[in-house]
């Protein structure tokens, strides 16, 4: 038996609602509303109703357990065929171009000629669990078969037990949220306030420009009234930054403030990938291919390396697989966390020691021409739902790499929770 | 939204009240459903002079499966009359007209057609004839206004050597789908008109492009044309993009979320069209705004806003498809909408006005350089539609305005999509620079 050969898959074009800010626009809508009204926009913009896609893969970071089965059930309730198959992935915020690379891959191997990669977050609807102590409990309850075996599990429940127990934005092995881990690495590498400021105004700027060239007509659909993004700040500026307070780390050093670094966010995104000939023979765009992707972990814990770093190391692994330098993209797209996060991961690239000694390589990656980086605008201003960023990175990115012809190069760098890093390539 | 004062004037209780008190009594309008018959009854056929149009007339009913019945002595009820007044030379010639109509329109069922077909008055030299053939004119609108129970009644002018094109104006006058056109006078010319058509699905296989198709009047016709067998790109507005991936969904179609007055609208719909369609066979400009002020007190951006979305735009994305290479395919259709407002003018409205009357000098202008390259532009004008807009008017202001025409109620969104969507047929090619109102023969801009 011989297997087909790989092919790359394209990125035909993405959807994505826009990021409302937590507890805000869409505070009553679930995961499952959210991920749904992004499959039916894309389902709309390129004609797919009734349709049987290969796959759909996205996921959500934070989940409810009755969201098991997330992304079937938001296919069933889109206008897709129902007999379009679906599975969910979590690889925090690494989840969407994750989604994205193994739709890419089934693609390539042949396996599908179709897919949608997306991912959805909110933390307004978020999952309350009851209290670990009532947990326990009320499962023993449950168990119990006779009335003193009910009488004795009732028995153990306290008034302390009803405090929920609230999902919260931290590393379950050091107890530091990731602002703090960010905060530590920013220090690390002697990442300024001014800095961060200055690639937060740019974040906000270059996404306004953005929406006024009407660049994101075909990548959004509104969505319960919200027509952009509602953090962004068209009018942010250096000034107006200066004057907040730190909120991640402490004392003299911390630079870290509410505005460099992302809200926490609602949203979903996803993107139709599929074979060159599925697209052609529908009429459809290839604005990219998804040449290739990495991923990689650190050991935040023990190892002293920074939480969000992973990236840092994903890159020349890929970066010598496709016998390219750091140099040789024509946009960058480095997930905006933390303004200092990219500023970290930039920095770590051009440090002839960590490049050496970290990384194993014998010269620095060198660095990146900052006016290709986030030329659309990143996190900092439309906000950061977990795993709908992936999604969004890569339709803007196909399509800003589209629009400047073929053959460009675009590079995605995505950190994520626990460690990881997933970063990718793309070319028109 | 239900019409209750319709729906109580046709009621048990509300039939006796209204007739008692000689109140208006609007009938229950005959639309259009799919599979319906052209006629639901016997149709007849008559002559004012030697008209050349009455064998062609009765051919095409017949070929409809409609009953031709004799104008003489029956009594059965009549579903339409048709009049060939071709053959006036005179005012002389008009009793005829006269004396075959009244016998016939005491036969007419409720939702009756009258369709009378004259030649242009224009296209004479003797000063009798043009009286007499501009009197069809009058004589029609009057008709019109005489009829009740949902009955209309138009005309068609069938210059010499446009007579194979009158078969889509039949069709269209006298089904469901013209329920609320009434008093109109449409004028065909001569074009190159396809074999067959697929009366069913007479735009099976085209490409249409709506603007304004997220809500109301649009997504009417969105859905009409998607009916008819179109693939219906939808395009709207950005921030009406849920709304207009909805109805996209729902028709099978595809959402383009553009507004239309960006610079670069036009060229990005034409590459749109070019790349995921290879062309497109009917454009339908229906994106319009309103933002009503007295002209004294109205401010440049009011007046500015309204002509870039209703005028401006129209004319740089129709002029940008006829630029564009191989983007119009054969036989291609652009459908306007203008309103009555910019015929008759409305107090509050001289920016929506003149933009609406705009586009009807548009269509006239362009309408030459289409028929050359085998396509057809045309304008419709609705009068009072019923929709999210008009709900929102005050009680009264609302009653008076929908009550004030021959039908003595408003229009529905699809009433205006029917129009449209018969506009864009392939058979309809002979209709050409042509306003259609459809307004049940509003009193206002008549």
């Amino acid at each position: 038996m011989t297997r087909p050969d790989t092919r790359t898959a394209a990125i035909v074009g993405g959807n994505r609602i826009p990021f409302a800010r937590s507890n805000s626009a869409y505070a009553r809508a679930s995961n499952q509303d959210m991920l749904t009204a992004t499959l039916d926009g894309l389902v709309a913009r390129f004609g797919l109703q009734d349709q049987t896609v290969g796959e759909v893969v996205a996921g959500a970071v934070l989940k409810h357990s009755r969201d098991f089965n997330l992304t079937r059930e938001s296919v069933l309730g889109s206008r897709l065929s129902a007999s379009t198959p679906a599975y969910d992935v979590q690889q925090a915020c690494g989840t969407g171009l994750e989604a994205a690379v193994l739709v890419a891959n089934k693609i390539a191997l042949g396996q599908i000629e179709s897919g949608i990669a997306g991912g959805v977050d909110t933390t307004s609807d978020a999952p309350l669990a009851v209290n670990e102590d009532l947990r326990h409990a009320l499962i023993a309850l449950n168990n119990a078969t006779t009335l003193q075996q009910r009488l004795k599990a009732i028995s153990a429940i306290r008034p302390g037990q009803l405090a929920p127990d609230i999902p919260r934005n931290v590393e379950p092995r050091t107890g530091l949220s990731m602002g703090e881990h960010a905060a530590i690495t920013a220090k690390e590498w002697g990442v300024t306030r001014e800095s961060q400021d200055e690639l937060t105004v740019a974040s906000h700027q270059h996404l306004a420009a953005a929406y006024d060239r009407g660049f994101f007509d075909d990548l959004m659909t509104p969505f319960l009234g919200l027509t952009r993004d509602q953090n962004l700040r068209p009018e942010s500026s250096l000034e107006k930054l200066a004057t907040l307070r730190p909120v991640f780390g402490k004392g003299e050093g911390a630079t870290m403030t509410a505005a460099n670094s992302t809200p926490l966010t609602d949203g979903a995104s996803a993107v139709l990938l599929a074979s060159d000939e599925w697209a052609a023979a529908r009429g459809l765009p290839v604005l990219a291919h998804l040449v290739d992707a990495q991923t990689a972990a650190v050991d935040y814990v023990h190892g002293g390396e920074g939480l969000l770093m992973a990236p840092a190391y994903a890159m020349p692994v890929m970066l010598a697989r496709n016998g390219l330098t750091l140099q040789d993209f024509d946009l960058y797209e480095i997930h905006e966390a933390f303004a200092s996060t990219v500023l970290s991961t930039m920095a770590a690239w051009e440090d002839p020691a960590f490049c050496t000694e970290r990384l194993g390589l014998d010269a620095p990656l060198g660095s990146i021409d900052r006016s290709k980086l986030n030329v659309n605008g990143s996190s900092l201003a439309a906000g950061h739902p977990f795993a709908a960023t992936g999604g969004r990175i890569v339709a803007s990115l196909a399509k800003a790499l589209h629009e400047m012809g073929p053959g460009k190069r675009g590079l995605i760098s995505i950190c994520a929770a626990g460690g990881q890093g997933v970063v990718a390539i793309l070319e028109s | 939204m239900s019409d209750w004062y319709r729906d109580f004037a046709n009621s048990g209780v509300g039939t006796t009240v209204t007739r008692q008190l000689g109140l208006p009594r609007p009938a229950v309008l005959r639309r259009h459903t799919p599979g319906d018959p052209l006629l639901p009854g016997p149709a007849v056929v008559g002559s004012a002079g030697a008209g050349r149009l009455r064998e062609e007339l009765i051919s095409l009913l017949t070929a409809a499966g409609v009953t031709v019945s004799s104008p003489a002595a029956d009594t059965e009820k009549l579903a339409a009359v048709l009049l060939d007044a071709t053959g006036v030379t005179g005012p002389a010639d008009l009793a005829s007209a006269h004396d075959f109509l009244a016998p016939a329109l005491k036969r007419l069922r409720p939702n009756g057609r009258v369709l009378v077909f004259g030649d242009p008055p224009s296209e004479t030299s003797s000063p009798a004839q043009s009286a007499a053939r501009q009197a069809l004119d009058g004589l029609v609108r009057s008709i019109g206004k005489e009829l009740r129970a949902g009955a209309t009644a138009n005309l068609v002018f069938v210059p010499v050597g446009a007579e194979a094109s009158i078969a889509s104006p039949v069709r269209f006058f006298l089904s469901g789908r013209s329920a609320y056109v009434d008093g109109q006078v449409v004028t065909v010319s001569a074009a190159q008109l396809p074999p067959a058509e697929d009366v069913a699905h007479p735009l099976a296989g085209k490409v249409a492009v709506v603007t304004g198709a997220a809500r109301g009047i649009g997504a009417a016709i969105a859905r009409t044309i998607a009916r008819d067998g179109a693939h219906v790109v939808a395009v709207d507005v950005p921030a009406a993009g849920q709304a207009l991936a909805d109805v996209a969904n729902e028709i099978g179609g595809t959402a383009l979320q553009l507004d239309i007055t960006a610079p670069d609208a036009a060229t990005r719909l034409v590459d749109h069209l070019r790349e995921r369609h290879g062309g497109v066979d009917v454009v339908v400009h229906n994106a319009g705004i309103t933002r009503d002020k007295l002209l004294v007190n109205m401010d440049t951006a009011r007046w500015n806003s309204v002509m870039a979305v209703n005028l401006q735009a129209q004319l740089d994305i129709t002029q940008a498809l006829l630029d564009a290479d191989g983007v119009l395919r054969d036989g291609f259709r652009v459908v306007c909408v203008s309103s009555t407002s910019g015929i008759a003018g409305n107090r509050g409205q001289t920016n929506y006005a003149a933009s609406k009357a705009g586009i009807i000098g548009m269509v006239r202008a362009y309408a030459p350089e289409f028929a050359t390259r085998g396509g057809a532009i045309n304008a419709v004008a609705p009068g009072f539609i019923v929709t999210e807009m008009t709900a929102k008017m005050p009680f009264a202001t609302r009653e008076v305005g929908s009550r004030i025409n021959s039908m003595q109620q408003g229009g529905l969104p699809v009433d205006v999509a029917e129009t449209i969507a018969w506009l864009a047929q392939p058979g309809s090619g002979g209709v050409n620079g042509q306003t259609v109102r459809v307004c049940g023969q509003s009193m206002v801009g008549a």
